[in-house]
């Protein structure tokens, strides 16, 4: 058998890693749309009723792509740095280190089963929200494009995060310790621009910020900073994480004695 | 491919762990086709960092490994693509199924899932039936047989069983020996680390011994037997004797419990030593010294592992 990529390896790691989710769709499936549809009936028709329209888009809308940015940065971190570190955890590591599968395959493996879980999450979410909120996307192709890009680029990042924790505790600290306020506090609820100094230039600050307005101006025209500018950050993180996860393989650490 | 000519060659192999524990010294080590060669060391030798280190586990720190012509540093793909790896540990994913899982381990080695090969393995290896079961509902035995049959989904041709009956019953230890000889049938080679002698002895072809990261040696075991194989025979004399008569001072005694033993050890592994036992009972009946009982055993690859062992630990010392 002559052996350049393996397709089929990535194949088997990508169905493995899909079917582990589904086997806990309660966990990586049910929950965070659950917790999601909470914060739609709080914030999108409770309180959302209440509140001025922002930037021309009614609150309840004006929030959607946050709370989606939220729940996929979230998720998409989890269930890649999961399915890299339960392997090391449990030994079962020893198997896709001996197989012929390398950095390619193993990428399109993990990080593309979380990537299509995050995706699949998002497409749920944005179904479960026309239940609770009326809203419309002007970009639609375009706003498919950035979740994917999003999603694999978290993906990639969650992946580094599996391979670099060395406990559970190490795993949950980024996701719920970081990324969550970042993104609460990164214009989810709120247009930065309505934010008076410093507090705008602390926002700014935030990367998150970026991401959530990127987002947001492919769902409805308008951002807090210029989508280039968000679009050339996401680009930029993707690039920074795959070149870490390109070394991690090639130094084989926190992978191969 | 020659039956002699080495599927696998490791030359110069060194391993030095970031706490610059040496695990493996300059080791060289060739590995025929079709043979089962079993590495015995005591723990801590570097039996599994070797292992690791042709299986893709470990980053050696010097040396050339090939494997079916492959240097395993350049053109790794195709040389994993035929080696097969059974861990130590019960690794392997308990909310799985049996066939689920072994399904995996062929497609990650690139094979299509045939449903018909993998049916098959799980019959070799009395898995059928418990195809449909999650791996955690299993047996240990079970769980060690669900890691072969893992292990043997892509069909490699050169298989590495690390302790593969460490911490297993008598029973499912034959049992095992019964799976790992109906391997070598098929034209499987097959690499053994063990500390059980006795696994060594029943099992294989060749036998090389490590300690302290170093192969002290590598040789056919039934060479092995017979270079270092000794016969030792204890005499219980009627009468205790105080010193050896010498028509019997040519052969290798001594004398022990006060003068009421008498030891012999000699010979080699092939048997000459039993002959050298029954010339020394004719020798003493000619001399006139009577004894009770006679008890004769040859040396084993225990005694024989333990031996080189000892000796190399006095020669560091």
């Amino acid at each position: 058998m002559s052996f350049g990529f393996n397709a089929r390896g990535a194949w088997s790691i990508y169905t493995r890693e899909l079917m582990r989710a589904l086997r806990t769709a309660f966990q990586s499936i049910l929950s965070p749309v659950l917790t999601t549809s909470l914060y739609f009936i709080v914030f999108g028709t409770v309180i959302g009723a209440r509140m001025e329209p922002v930037d021309g888009v009614a609150y309840g809308a004006f929030i959607i792509p946050g709370l989606l940015m939220l729940t996929l940065l979230g998720e998409t971190t989890s269930n890649s740095s999961f399915g890299i570190y339960m392997p090391r955890f449990t030994g079962t590591i020893y198997e896709l280190l001996s197989a012929p599968v390398g950095v390619a395959e193993t990428l399109i493996g993990f990080v593309g089963a979380a990537a299509t879980k995050g995706l699949l999450l998002a497409g749920i979410i944005l179904v479960t929200a026309t239940f609770f909120v009326d809203y419309e996307i002007k970009y639609p192709l375009f706003a498919a494009l950035y979740i994917m890009l999003i999603a694999a680029s978290f993906s990639l990042f969650g992946f580094i995060l599996g391979i670099w924790a060395d406990g559970f505790e190490k795993l949950g600290i980024i996701p719920l310790l970081i990324l969550t306020p970042l993104t609460f506090l990164g214009g989810t609820f709120y247009s930065i621009d309505d934010l008076p100094e410093p507090w705008n230039s602390v926002a700014l600050a935030n990367p998150i910020a970026f991401l959530v307005s990127g987002l947001r101006w492919t769902f409805y025209g308008t951002s807090d900073v210029p989508i280039e500018l968000s679009l050339g950050l996401t680009l930029g993180f993707l690039v920074i994480c795959t070149a870490i996860i390109a070394f991690i393989f090639k130094t084989g650490w926190r992978l191969r004695e | 491919m020659a039956m002699h000519e080495p599927i696998l060659s490791i030359a110069g192999l060194t391993k030095v762990y970031s706490g610059g524990v040496r695990a493996l010294d300059d080791v060289d080590l060739e590995i025929r086709k079709g043979e089962i060669f079993a590495l015995l060391g005591p723990n801590g030798a570097g039996k599994t960092t070797l292992i690791g280190a042709v299986c893709g586990l470990v980053r050696p720190s010097g040396g050339v490994i090939t494997a079916f012509g492959h240097d395993l540093s350049r053109e790794w793909r195709a040389a994993r693509a035929r080696i097969g790896l059974v861990p130590q540990e019960l690794s392997t994913d308990m909310f799985e199924t049996v066939e689920r899982a072994v399904s995996y381990s062929r497609g990650l080695f690139g094979h299509p899932p045939e449903k018909a090969r993998i049916h098959e393995i799980l019959r070799s290896l009395s898995l059928y039936e418990k195809r449909s079961a999650q791996i955690r509902e299993l047996s240990g035995g079970m769980k060690r047989r669900v890691l072969i049959a893992k292990a043997l989904a892509h069909e490699p041709e050169l298989l590495f069983l690390d302790e593969p009956t460490a911490g297993v019953d008598v029973e499912l230890r034959k049992d095992m020996w019964q799976q790992i000889s109906a391997l070598r049938e098929r034209g499987t080679t097959v690499i053994l680390t063990t500390h059980y002698i006795e696994e060594a002895e029943e099992m294989a072809d060749r036998v090389g011994i490590i300690r302290g990261g170093k192969i002290l040696m590598v040789d056919d075991k039934a060479s092995m037997m017979k270079r270092l194989g000794r016969t030792e025979a204890v005499l219980q004399l009627a009468e205790p004797l105080s010193e050896l008569p010498p028509s019997i001072s040519a052969f290798p005694l001594e004398l022990s419990a006060n003068g009421r033993e008498l030891c012999f050890r000699g010979g080699d592994g092939t048997g000459k030593g039993r002959k050298q036992v029954a010339e020394l009972t004719k020798a003493l009946i000619a001399a006139g010294i009577d004894f009770t009982g006679i008890d004769i055993r040859e040396s084993s690859l225990e005694d024989i592992f333990v031996s080189l062992l000892s000796d190399q630990q006095e020669a560091a010392q």
